[in-house]
């Protein structure tokens, strides 16, 4: 459809509109709006955002897609529960900044979530439409419009800071600063109390600036939440080691911390336990894309220090998005040839679908149904080659998946330069390790209760510490809810205190 | 919040120390420990450092490296005055320090920088300190005047003869393991190849000995893995279960490689690095001598 054709079609959808005759019917007979995007062969060779964006015309037409629909199914299916039919209405008015107002009632990070969230197994899966046309793919596509008005808002370059009440003198410590940590910091500063950020990294933003690549999350992005956090009084710190640097305890006894929230996400890789895990070549995800994400080793000599391996011949372990972003990344990087390999089928991955359909788009070569059993090195121990085994479904295990059971005698071998494991993440113990009466379970996880507070008082957590690898929208909802804790926590003791005086 | 460069030696050719300002670091840091650094946010790669000392009263931290790749060439031009962008830490866990009798600490170039904090305490539990510091020359041994100051018996060595003894440090540490008196334990922190043959000597003496592990890091709180190493066989990660090891468990060989995965990488940086200063005039140097990956 070009874009003349959309607008004659939004023209006519307008005036029928007006004179109250437009009608469902009307609305099936809209074509979904396809994603605008750079060409898969040229975009493989950089790191710009692949999808470049709905336009206003296009916008308005997914919306008037929409129903309406008295219940907004979709609204339940909606983590932060985010009031979606009221802004997607807006849209189609063509009243963006009311739409942008009626998401970040709920949501902080629009541009963040509209351009990350699995949408399709959460608002989308839900919509009226999608069910009507029995193809989640057909459903309103929610998560762009949302994308689209946070956009639009950035364009307009009004600098959207909140209002922050009167100061409380109380002092809350936000640990980590990924999205969760992004809301708890924004929603106690709010209530004008005094918030410190601690983070590792000399950047703040979490998964979303070490992990997520550029070409699915631009940097800058993140950057202006962390901007705006900062004009809201949110002191940062960075290299900042809680555990190491200063403990949660010190933080609380003698720096006079309030209230502190712990959001210090997944770490510790996990590996597959395979002989040559450790050769030179064997990357985790996570090094894999904090090297070339954080780091930017794709500029390597060109204005990065951080040197990274140019495979030409890789292949990624794993199915999810994780294992997306690495095989994309390793195309950027310059190989030649990127295998995914995986133990199931695609029908198994937990990878979102249009991960999976860009990275084929782009040239990655799946190969399910097999994973690797030994990775071999050269005689300067460098990746050589893997061993890999076939598999087949068997049974449905706990989860209800179909478990992989390895065909014997099936042994072949790839040659390759570099592999990287994106198998998962176990919790980090650094925490845990440092924080005496924390309360973990068996997998290093905090355990939290429904306000989701810790073992110890005062204490809340959120985000992959306490889900383990959760979503960017999950984390926020927790940053989200232990805010609400906390200030109510610290208005109760400022009016003891004031009732001690 | 960056990191000002306080005071700065050269101590050998390739061998420089600072002291830079990290108040917070420097109230926390216990011996054994390390930091990260990197010089600047937007290029600059995470290199870990470990801790040569610490002034608390005066807020800042010494590091002590030797000029290898680019990372620590620009360290090593940097002057009193200037500053570090990011400096996180204290990251690892503190050695372990109790009394056990007769300690043997073994430094190998500047490895006798992070040694001697650790040296020191060991000798404030009560330990005996024999202290055996190597170098390929005279030239290139520091901290002696230090080392003599809290040993009970010092030996040095150098490779060409120099000064010293001409000998590895295996060699007297191979002896003092035969006294009759055998050591209770040994501590060595050096080049990664000096580590693995003090520890094969030690093996037969079936004396405990420990060593500090200095692998490729990005982000040292346990979240990349790029610093495991295999300690009896099983994968542990340098930033969060170390540095400090069992010797005699770890798979030096292998860690020997992975410390060369970037050798190429790290001479061309290094070889842009110093043709970007040449064309500004700025360096007249002779060209550093790489002995591989290795950073202390
Ligand atoms: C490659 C990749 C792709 C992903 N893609 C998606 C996606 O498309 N959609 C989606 O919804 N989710 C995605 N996720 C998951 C999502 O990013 C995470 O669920 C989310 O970021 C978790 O947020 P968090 O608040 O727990 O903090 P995190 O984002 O995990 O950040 C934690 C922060 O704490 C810091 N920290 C750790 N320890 C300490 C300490 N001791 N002291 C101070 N700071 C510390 C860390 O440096 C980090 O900056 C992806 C994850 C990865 C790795
Ligand atoms: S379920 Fe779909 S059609 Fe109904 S209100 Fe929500 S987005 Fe609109
Ligand atoms: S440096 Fe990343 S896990 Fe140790």
């Amino acid at each position: 459809m070009t874009e003349q054709k959309r607008q004659q079609l939004l023209d006519e959808l307008l005036e029928k509109q007006k004179q109250g005759q437009l009608k469902p019917a009307d609305r099936f007979a809209i074509p979904c709006q396809a994603m605008p995007q750079q060409d898969a062969m040229e975009r493989r060779n950089n790191v710009e955002e692949v999808t470049t964006g709905y336009s206003e015309t296009q916008a308005r037409l997914e919306a008037f897609r929409c129903l309406g629909c008295k219940t907004a199914p979709c609204v339940a299916g909606c983590p932060v529960r985010i009031n979606i039919k009221d802004f997607i209405t807006a849209i189609a008015d063509g009243e963006f900044a009311k739409a942008l107002g009626i998401i970040k009632e709920n949501s902080l990070l629009p541009a963040v979530c509209g351009r990350v969230c699995p949408q399709e197994v959460q608002c989308q899966e839900k919509c009226t439409v999608g069910l009507k046309f029995k193809d989640v793919n057909k459903a309103v596509s929610i998560g762009r419009l949302e994308r689209f008005v946070a956009d639009w808002g950035a364009e307009q370059n009004e600098k959207d800071v909140p209002k922050i009440a009167a100061k409380t003198k109380m002092k809350v410590a936000i640990i980590g600063s990924g999205p969760g940590s992004i809301v708890a910091a924004a929603d106690t500063a709010r209530a004008g109390h005094d918030v410190t950020v601690f983070e590792a990294f000399h950047k703040p933003g979490g998964v979303m600036v070490y992990g997520i690549p550029e070409f699915r999350l631009p940097k800058k992005i993140v950057q202006k939440e962390i901007d705006v956090l900062e004009e809201m009084g949110v002191k940062i710190i960075r290299n900042f080691i809680v555990g190491r640097t200063r403990t949660i305890e010190q933080l609380m006894s003698e720096d006079g911390f309030d209230a502190v929230y712990i959001g210090v996400g997944a770490g510790l890789p996990s590996f597959m336990g395979i002989q040559g895990e450790s050769l030179v070549g064997v990357y985790s995800a996570n090094e894999y894309l904090t090297r070339a994400n954080l780091m930017k080793a794709y500029k390597f000599g060109n204005g990065s220090d951080t040197p990274i391996i140019r495979a030409k011949k890789i292949a990624v372990v794993g199915g999810g998005n994780v294992a997306m972003d690495c095989a994309r990344m390793a195309l950027r990087l310059g190989a030649e040839k990127v295998y995914l390999l995986y133990r199931r089928t695609e029908k198994e991955m937990p990878a979102r679908v249009e991960e999976v359909h860009h990275a084929k788009e782009e040239g990655v070569e799946f190969h399910t149904l097999q994973s690797p059993q030994k990775i071999i090195g050269d005689e300067n121990s460098c990746v050589k080659a893997v061993e890999c085994i076939k598999y087949q479904l068997g049974e449905p295990d706990e989860s209800g998946r179909r478990r992989p059971v390895a065909i014997e005698n099936s042994e072949f071998t790839i040659d390759l330069d570099a592999v990287i494991i994106a198998i998962g993440n176990g919790a980090n113990p650094l925490i845990g390790q440092t924080t005496p009466n924390l309360k973990l379970n068996k997998w290093g996880n905090i355990i939290v209760d429904e306000n989701c507070k810790t073992s110890i008082d005062g204490v809340w957590a959120g985000g992959d510490i306490v889900l383990g690898s959760a979503t960017v929208i999950l984390a926020m909802g927790q940053g989200r809810a232990a805010a609400v804790a906390i200030n109510k926590y610290l208005s109760e003791k400022l009016s003891e205190r004031s009732g001690d005086n | 919040m960056s990191h000002k460069i306080i005071s700065r030696e050269q101590l050998s050719e390739n061998v420089f120390a600072i002291d830079v300002t990290a108040e917070l670091i420097a109230s926390a840091a216990k011996p054994g420990q390390f930091i990260i650094l990197a010089i600047n946010s937007e290029y600059s790669e995470r290199i870990p450092l470990t801790i040569a000392g610490c002034d608390t009263e005066k807020g800042t931290i010494r590091l002590i490296w030797q000029r290898l790749g680019k990372t620590t060439a620009e360290l090593a031009d940097l002057k009193v005055g200037e500053t570090i962008e990011n400096i996180a830490g204290p990251l690892g866990k503190p050695t372990h320090l109790e009394n056990f009798g007769l300690v043997v600490c073994v430094g190998g170039g500047i490895g006798n920088a992070p040694l001697l904090p650790i040296a020191t305490a060991l000798k404030k539990q009560g330990n005996k300190i024999i202290s055996i510091l190597g170098a390929r020359n005279k030239e290139l041994l520091i901290l002696e005047k230090e080392f003599a100051a809290i040993s009970d018996e010092l030996i040095v060595t150098t490779d060409d003869g120099s000064y010293g003894r001409k000998a590895l440090v295996t060699e007297p540490l191979k002896e003092i393991c035969q006294r009759k008196q055998k050591p209770d334990k040994v501590f060595v922190i050096g080049p990664t190849i000096m580590m693995k043959f003090c520890c094969e000597v030690t093996r037969q003496f079936a004396v405990p000995t420990d060593v500090s592990l200095n692998t490729i890091m990005v982000d040292g709180t346990g979240m990349c893995g790029g610093c495991r190493v295999e300690i009896d066989g099983k994968p542990k990660f340098v930033c969060v279960d170390g540095p400090e090891f069992d010797g005699h468990k770890v798979n030096f060989d292998l860690m020997l490689k992975r410390l060369n995965a970037y050798k190429n990488n790290e001479q061309k940086a290094l070889e842009q690095y110093k043709n970007h200063k040449c064309k500004i005039g700025l360096d007249k140097k002779k060209s550093p001598d790489s002995n591989g990956g290795e950073i202390i």
